[in-house]
């Protein structure tokens, strides 16, 4: 194998931010004229991988080769310039700028006095797009283009660009199955022409039917890199879900006492997603939502937290129906959302854990205007106790926590609001597994002392452990409402926790592509 | 689609003003001599440094960045002109005068992307310098240029009844609108200013762009001084003071957004000769100046309101 040249040869690549270990010594080796799959749960290296083979990153350690040629420095011309070109998610998309000169942006057509054809750019751009069978206008603006329409306009843009080596992250989460055949059938023309192709999806049944090799990733560590045939899709799973789910699997689970019911949705839709969700959740309960991106699940969250507006359907806590117009009317209602982007919508970063904590409470700490400090310290002190939160003390800035404890401070100031319903939106990304087990504790810590919660994850092993019941969601509608129970494998023993676990996320990660598949049962 | 038009119609808005403003004062101060050709060739005179410099303004905010040092450097340059040609010559003066904005705009290019300082700040700072430097060199006091080929070419000549510095200004304008528009560079320039990661993704050195639009327009406001010099037949280190602000408003009035990733040079163009039409015609009307200053800050408020984006 070493006789031809590999298109690309990444060895011994680590990559850390701030304490977190991304990638720990990871080799990837992808051939011409082959579709290389690259696996991995959320948090697995993936996007860090190739984040660094784009130049984006530039890896602690390690080296590249692109064609045989080493990779010496580490920026996105210098890849580009190698022949890698990559879809990012709607990274790389300038939102002022129409469709056609995004796709050519820094290779645009010339007229024949070497100025801009921008008409000559999007008849280019049509071509690309009438080749998929897809319809995008090259003339619009990307700012105003929907999540579908922008993920099309990446990969066109990628795949305009004659590499040597295409990579394509999730292209398919935009596309409806009809037109994922057409881009197999174009990655295959490709294919034949030598390029290659490195193939990001979390749905195991492209992975089968366009792959040669897949390589699997998992907590930043290769894991196996082998031919399809050797990997049937339950073999690929096991793989990806792995031991992973141990530090999980050994979570106590406190039986709550289901109470009264504290939230019900009835028929709610919001101005695009959700769509007609029903719900209900009982005191002491963890509801999950599971789906992939765009599944409606962060929408849904912001309509009962009063962010989106509620377009139809109604909402009810404790039996009386009632209006969220704006955040302060869900705060009022007792409904908290801990946000999914920590560090925009959780945090002041800069501020000290106290200023943080007291953030959505300052009003009724405060005395003719003044903020009453002695009242906010205890506050402060009692949460950072009651949460264990790890900081030197509670005037260092939030900047100065790990991953994990930040969060924990915007949970705290979530609780200080006294809400009864809590909504966690992605409450462990980015943190390391130790904390995400004190995370799920502490979830189930919350519910046990009579809140409801509703947790959002794309980590399936951490729905399975946290929850009672989980809604599978795709499209911004829900499409199962499962209890935990009914996704055990019976056929696991009792006492293997971590096998449960794993048998457990395999059965729902069945469910989600079900309901993507528009499935109802 | 209705949606559809009313989107022009603001983006438009700036056309329509210009055209509304124009018939008002046509109609009302014609008794005033409004549309005396001569009148508005003034006009023109007077817009024409305010334009040059906008024309540059709408690369700098296109791509996310500001300048607020044009007004003083332009000041800065009719003074180290004056002081060159004196000592040798008008092509002397002419070098010295775009040695000046080189100098000024590679320092604000320098220290907004290398040290990193934002250039609201850098370029701040730079007004108090270019302005104190000119103060210094010329000892507060103006330099006459005595040289008629200068000042003929750089803004006070006339071809038959058509100003020099209206050439200047159609001329840097139509160069400006086809750089912006049809240009690799021009593409950068918004591309950079519309998704700054985006750009840099995508292959794009977005500080070289940053360092290449901040140098342009000390250029450009290099180029401004050396037109009020040769128009003024002297150097002196007020002229062009304030000037950043009618700049900024010129092309942000025209469309450009102050946020990056838009900009429009025409738009830019008319801005500038909006302002300069308010300023002529309320000068017409008899107002006092401080009431000047009120009505063209109401009509600015107003015509910039009407063209935000809604959402």
């Amino acid at each position: 194998m070493n006789a031809t040249a590999a298109a690309v040869r990444m060895t011994g690549i680590s990559k850390a931010f701030g304490g977190v270990r991304a990638l720990d010594d990871v080799s990837l080796e992808i051939l011409p004229g082959e579709v290389h799959a690259l696996l991995g749960g959320n948090g697995a290296g993936k996007s860090t991988i190739l984040k660094v083979l784009n130049g984006v990153h530039r890896p602690d350690q390690g080296t590249i080769e692109v064609g045989g040629v080493p990779l010496t420095t580490h920026t996105p011309e210098a890849s580009r310039a190698a022949g890698i070109a990559m879809n990012y998610q709607e990274m790389s998309l300038v939102p002022t700028l129409t469709v056609a000169q995004n796709i050519f942006l820094t290779r645009e057509r010339r007229d024949g006095i070497g100025f801009i054809d921008d008409a000559e750019a999007e008849r280019r751009a049509a071509e690309i797009f009438a080749m998929l069978e897809v319809f995008v206008d090259p003339k619009a603006i990307v700012g105003d283009l929907g999540a579908g329409q922008k993920q099309l306009t990446e990969i066109a843009k990628a795949i305009s660009q004659d590499a040597k080596v295409l990579v394509l992250d999730e292209p398919s989460t935009a596309l409806a199955v009809s037109d994922v055949e057409r881009l197999f059938v174009f990655l295959r023309k490709l294919k034949a022409k030598g390029v290659a192709i490195i193939y990001v999806s979390h749905r195991m049944d492209e992975i089968a039917r366009i792959a040669d090799r897949a390589t699997i990733l998992r907590d930043g560590r290769h894991v196996i890199t082998a031919p399809l045939s050797e990997l049937p899709i339950d073999t690929m799973i096991e793989h990806i879900v792995g031991k992973r789910s141990k530090g999980l699997a050994d979570v106590a689970r406190i039986q709550a006492t289901k109470g009264e019911v504290l939230l019900e949705l009835k028929d709610v839709s919001g101005a695009h997603k959700p769509e007609h969700v029903s719900l209900t959740l009982h005191r002491g309960e963890v509801l999950g939502l599971a789906g992939l991106l765009g599944s409606g699940r962060s929408s849904l969250a912001r309509v009962m937290a009063g962010i989106d507006p509620v377009a139809s359907g109604e909402i009810r806590i404790k039996g009386r129906a009632i209006v969220i117009r704006k955040p302060s009317d869900a705060i009022a209602a007792g409904v908290a959302l801990v946000p999914e982007a920590r560090a925009t919508q959780g945090i002041i970063p800069a501020h000290s854990v106290g200023s943080n904590m007291i953030l959505a409470v300052i009003g009724r700490l405060s005395k003719a205007g003044f903020v009453d400090t002695k009242a906010a310290n205890a506050l402060t002190d009692a949460q950072i106790e009651r949460l264990k939160v790890k900081t030197a003390s509670r005037d260092h800035a939030v900047a100065t926590l790990s991953g994990g404890n930040q969060q924990k401070v915007v949970i705290g100031k979530w609780l200080a609001t006294d809400p009864e319903i809590l909504i966690l939106d992605e409450p462990t990304a980015g943190i390391d597994i130790g904390s995400k087990a004190e995370i799920i504790r502490l979830v189930r810590e919350l519910a046990a002392s009579g809140k409801g919660i509703i947790m959002i994850s794309s980590e399936l092993s951490e729905l399975l452990t946290a929850c009672d019941r989980i809604l599978v969601m795709a499209d911004g509608r829900v499409y199962q409402d499962l209890p935990r129970e009914a996704l055990e494998d019976p056929a696991v023993p009792a006492d293997d926790l971590a096998h449960r676990l794993q048998a457990a996320e395999q059965r729902l990660q069945i469910e989600i592509q079900k309901a993507l598949a528009g499935e109802e049962n | 689609m209705a949606s559809a038009f009313f989107a022009n119609w603001r983006q438009n808005i700036i056309y329509i003003g210009f055209l509304v403003i124009f018939v008002v004062f046509a109609a009302t101060l014609a008794d005033k001599g409004f549309l005396n050709p001569n009148n508005l060739l003034n006009i023109v005179r007077q817009t024409a440094m305010i334009a040059v410099m906008a024309i540059a303004m709408t690369f700098v905010l296109s791509a996310g960045e500001i300048d607020l040092s044009v007004g003083a450097v332009a000041g800065l340059s009719t003074v180290t002109v004056a002081m060159a040609i004196a000592v040798g010559g008008p092509v002397v003066g002419v070098i010295a005068g775009l040695a000046t904005g080189l100098a000024v705009g590679m320092f604000n290019g320098w220290l907004t992307t290398r040290v990193g300082i934002p250039s609201f700040l850098t370029t701040l700072a730079m007004m108090g310098i270019a302005k104190g430097v000119a103060m210094w060199i010329s000892a507060t006091a103006a330099v006459p240029i005595l040289s008629p080929g200068y000042s003929w070419l750089f803004g006070g000549g006339n071809i038959g009844p058509v100003p020099v510095l209206l050439l200047w200004m159609v001329i840097l304008g139509a160069i400006g609108h086809i750089v912006l528009r049809r240009t690799g560079f021009g593409r950068r320039v918004l591309a950079t200013g519309g998704g700054e990661t985006a750009a840099r993704y995508s292959g794009i050195d977005t500080k070289a762009i940053k360092f290449k639009v901040l140098v342009i327009s000390s250029s450009a406001a290099a180029l401004a001084g050396m037109l009020y010099a040769g128009r003024l037949q002297s150097g002196r280190f007020q002229l062009g003071e304030g000037d950043e602000l009618s700049v900024i408003a010129a092309a942000v009035l025209g469309g450009t957004s102050l946020f990056g990733g838009r900009g429009t040079v025409i738009g830019t163009i008319v801005g500038a000769l909006m302002i300069g039409l308010i300023n002529n015609g309320l000068i017409l009307m008899g107002l006092e100046f401080s009431q000047q200053l009120i009505a063209r800050g109401a009509i600015i408020i107003l015509a910039v309101a009407l063209s935000q984006k809604r959402t």
